[in-house]
């Protein structure tokens, strides 16, 4: 590394210290950047994808306070990908570099959106609990040292909370419907608890990188503690709807005062990350579709921008 | 399709500005990529105020922005924390007069 790097990683490091934010223009290790890139991207693509199951259900939401609540909410996603696309531009990416990584397979976004939404209840689940974990993601995360990523996340988190009581409402009228709404909301529980702990990513002592992000201030905490935090909110907000937890090993720590669980299956994890779950090819291919099926309305935007322009200029 | 035929996707980017009531100050919220300025301000409308009704919203093409540097800032603000004769509390007042400085 050159001299002068190592003193401005220093001062850097410093401001990190002083808890200073970190903006576009400033100086900032390379490795800082093309992180950032990473995590951003990631978390942006996870937002456009993720209104992909939920849109499933918005034809066919069982009353029209349910479809409003849910066309909401899916546009709401559309809105956070933007926040965030724009976020990862100041730091020297495009749009277009995105997208390609995303299009061709190459980025990666959160696995919880590989996984089908097969009935009703799965709606309520997913506001519930998939929400749920990413405010806690989220929260936490607003407080990071990068400036626009910041930002951004706090205006999501501002929009983030009805998102996750609209679902628990949903989880709520089935719970305390007839048996088989009951039934519904218990199945669809317990195919979606083990994949939303998944969302917290790999164990502690499996994150490599956690160091070095956790001394940027672009990781605050790390998966095992922000997952902690998430059992022990949802298993007694489970228990309030009457769900039983999908885990035999699931128990009371009386020592540490938290929910012990039963260990993750982390095939599963990397199976779906590395492209093998149940929908990984269905989303990509209906993220494409929209893509490039409605380049002709962007193209006609463009081209009418240039022909204004032409117009002026003539 | 090919990413090479999409290049126009890069629109240009603009950063926006809301005002909440009459009398308050622009404030930024974020920036947007739009082809035109009638496209940002729409899509200002869309993206940044899907909850509350603002006032007025500016957009203005990101490139436009004329920025200081924070590794100049010292010799940039220079010494404007020194100059506490700019505050009222510089100054000195008989006793009886002290919630002047409350005002
Ligand atoms: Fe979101
Ligand atoms: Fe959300």
């Amino acid at each position: 590394m050159p001299e002068n790097n190592i003193v401005l990683e220093k001062e850097f490091e410093k401001r990190l210290i002083q808890q200073e934010k970190i903006e576009p223009r400033d100086w900032m290790p390379e490795k800082y950047r093309n992180q950032l890139i990473r995590l951003i991207s990631q978390h942006a693509h996870s937002e456009i994808i993720g209104m992909l199951p939920e849109g499933n259900w918005i034809t066919r939401a069982p009353s029209l306070r349910r479809k409003i609540a849910l066309l909401a909410k899916v546009q709401d996603e559309a809105g956070h990908g933007l926040y965030l696309y724009c976020a990862a531009e100041t730091l020297g990416t495009t749009r277009e570099e995105m997208f390609d990584q995303l299009h061709e397979g190459k980025a990666k976004y959160s696995s919880i959106f590989n996984y089908p939404t097969l009935t009703w209840a799965d709606i309520g689940m997913i506001g519930w609990l998939v929400d749920g974990a990413a405010i806690i993601n989220q929260t936490t995360m607003a407080r990071c040292s990068y400036g626009p990523y910041s930002r951004s996340l706090l205006r999501i988190c501002k929009e983030e909370n009805f998102h996750k009581i609209q679902g628990m409402e949903i989880v709520g009228v089935l719970c305390s419907g007839t048996k088989e709404q009951r039934e519904m909301a218990q199945e669809s529980f317990n195919r979606w608890w083990w994949p939303t702990l998944m969302m917290f990513g790999p164990h502690d002592s499996n994150s490599p990188n956690s160091g070095e992000l956790l001394k940027w201030k672009i990781k605050m905490k790390s998966n095992d503690e922000l997952r902690q935090r998430f059992i022990d909110i949802t298993v007694e907000q489970a228990k309030v709807f009457g769900l039983e937890i999908p885990d035999p090993n699931l128990n009371y720590n009386q020592k540490t005062g938290k929910w012990d669980t039963g260990e993750i299956n982390w095939e599963e994890f990397y199976n779906v990350i590395n492209g093998n779950g149940l929908c990984n090819k269905e989303r990509l291919g209906a993220r494409k579709n929209a893509h490039f099926g409605n380049s002709w309305v962007r193209d006609a935007a463009t081209t009418y921008e240039n022909k204004k322009n032409n117009l002026k200029a003539a | 399709m090919t990413a090479e035929e999409n290049k126009n996707d890069q629109w240009e980017l603009w950063e926006v500005f809301l005002q909440g009531k009459t009398g308050e100050a622009h404030i930024h919220a974020g920036s947007l990529r739009a082809a035109d300025k009638e496209m940002a301000l729409q899509n200002a409308r869309d993206v940044y105020s899907r909850r509350e009704k603002f006032e007025n919203i500016w957009v203005v093409k990101s490139k436009d922005i004329i920025a200081s540097t924070q590794k100049d800032n010292d010799s940039f603000f220079g010494t404007v924390e020194d100059k506490i004769y700019r505050h009222p509390q510089f100054y000195k007042l008989p006793d009886g007069m002290k919630n002047e400085f409350k005002k």
